[in-house]
């Protein structure tokens, strides 16, 4: 399928992008995640969470939408 | 009334609205980036009580964005500040500021005095404290962090909504998330995300129905997009506060401010010989001490210039207030420098001792 993956804050630097589009073909958000730090290394590294179509996540889930967020938390203030 | 007019005279506020918004008492977590806008605001709208917990001082560096604070703040107690101006903004409120650190040990009576805490931290130890002590004394927490062109902000733990740790479960590792003094932050950014809290606060206390409960706002200032994103209850986060209650003090470090160290007055260290004094504060910080020797080596680069201090000579170390300075003597003892000690009240001591000599 055919995935947005929208990064915030640090994950953005680390992609170099906001968003970007994927062609993913296999099933949950584990396998997704492995992907994408195929692509970004340094992603590995750090704290985020997933929401899949505006609701966050767990990587036990299967990729049912496109829409997919990758969110830090932010410390600043 | 007249101060209110604009106020009242819109009919989901009205006198009734008006007079919830004087007997409400809000906590406000810092007074930095995010805690100025909130405070403002709140001060204006005529929040009955207004708490302002902050243990840090103005800094030149600060009033790029902090834009509560003037010049002539510098170097005074943010809480305090905040306080001095903020009743000149509004001399009808009570106003209480706390200008020490918020711990453990402070936080649950702190917060058993307020109905509402809003979350302006610049550090996750504090976010999870305040996240924790909120499940405990069942009060909402209006959230926002900021990071260079974006902000997060979202209500927690109301009216049996998520709370931080539903969002993120556990703090990252210390370091991995860096702060605005490290990698900077777009001024007006926590304005706005300061704005938007101040108006959470607001909705909450005129009991309007669409509070940013359950879902976090991701606002771009860079892109002007804003996501908002679903967060659900997780009961299994808020069993763990609760499991932790009675431990809560352990879970936590001390204050820094409670570390204990060696430490000397600022008349004794300016009369003691042959000692080499360290400011482990930035390059910019104010104001600037010519006490010779004096060198500059900021805290966080201390470990690598060991080299330029010699193990057998005497240090004394200072910031602006005591506190980095206190972390550094801590470092250099365990690299191998016996002879340190901390500078009480830092910087800002030394300015007060010599004024007293002149």
């Amino acid at each position: 399928m055919n995935l947005n993956i929208k990064y915030f804050g640090l994950l953005a630097e680390i992609s170099g992008c906001t968003e970007e589009k994927l062609e993913f073909n296999k099933t949950s958000v584990s396998e997704l995640m492995e992907t994408l730090f195929e692509k970004h290394p340094s992603l590995r590294e750090k704290d985020f969470q997933i929401a899949q179509n505006h609701e966050i996540t767990s990587k036990e889930m299967p990729v049912t939408e496109n829409e997919i967020a990758l969110l830090p938390p932010f410390s600043g203030g | 009334m007249s101060r209110y007019s604009r106020h009242i005279v819109l009919s989901e506020v009205g006198p009734q609205g008006q007079a919830l918004l004087s007997s409400a008492k809000v906590l406000v977590i810092g007074a930095g980036g995010l805690g100025c806008p909130v405070l403002q605001y709140l001060a204006a709208a005529g929040i009955g009580t207004l708490g302002i917990i902050d243990f840090d001082v103005v800094e030149l560096s600060n009033l790029q964005r902090q834009i509560l604070f003037g010049t002539s703040s510098i170097g005074m107690n943010k809480a305090l500040a905040a306080k001095n101006r903020l009743e000149d903004l509004n001399p009808t409120i009570q106003m209480n500021a706390y200008p020490e650190k918020l711990t453990a040990k402070n936080v649950l009576t702190l917060f058993d005095r307020y109905d509402i805490i809003v979350d302006g931290s610049d550090n996750f130890a504090t976010r999870y404290l305040v996240n924790d002590a909120s499940i405990i004394t069942d009060k909402p927490v209006v959230f926002g962090a900021i990071y260079k062109f974006e902000g997060q902000v979202s209500v927690f733990n109301y009216l049996n909504g998520p709370s931080y740790r539903c969002l993120f479960p556990t703090p990252p590792k210390e370091g991995s998330v860096a702060n605005c003094s490290e990698v900077g932050v777009l001024g007006v950014l926590p304005g706005i995300i300061g704005s938007m809290q101040a108006n959470e606060v607001i909705k909450m206390i005129l009991g309007f129905e669409h509070v940013l409960t359950g879902k976090l706002l991701c606002y771009n200032s860079k892109t002007a997009d804003i996501t908002t994103i679903k967060v659900k209850k997780s009961e299994k986060e808020f069993e763990k506060v609760h499991a932790l209650k009675d431990q809560l003090i352990d879970q936590y470090p001390e204050s820094i401010c409670e570390i204990n160290v060696e430490d000397i007055s600022a008349e004794d260290a300016l009369n003691k010989e042959n000692v080499q004094f360290i400011d482990v504060r930035e390059q910019d910080e104010y104001p600037q001490i010519d006490i010779p020797p004096n060198l500059q080596i900021p805290l966080d680069i201390l470990e690598q210039n060991l080299n330029r201090l010699p193990p057998e000579k005497e240090y004394i170390i200072f910031c602006q207030s005591g506190v980095r300075s206190k972390l550094a003597v801590q470092l250099l003892k365990e690299l191998d420098i016996q002879h340190c000690y901390s500078l009480r009240g830092g910087a800002l001591a030394i300015v007060e001792h010599l004024k007293i000599k002149t």
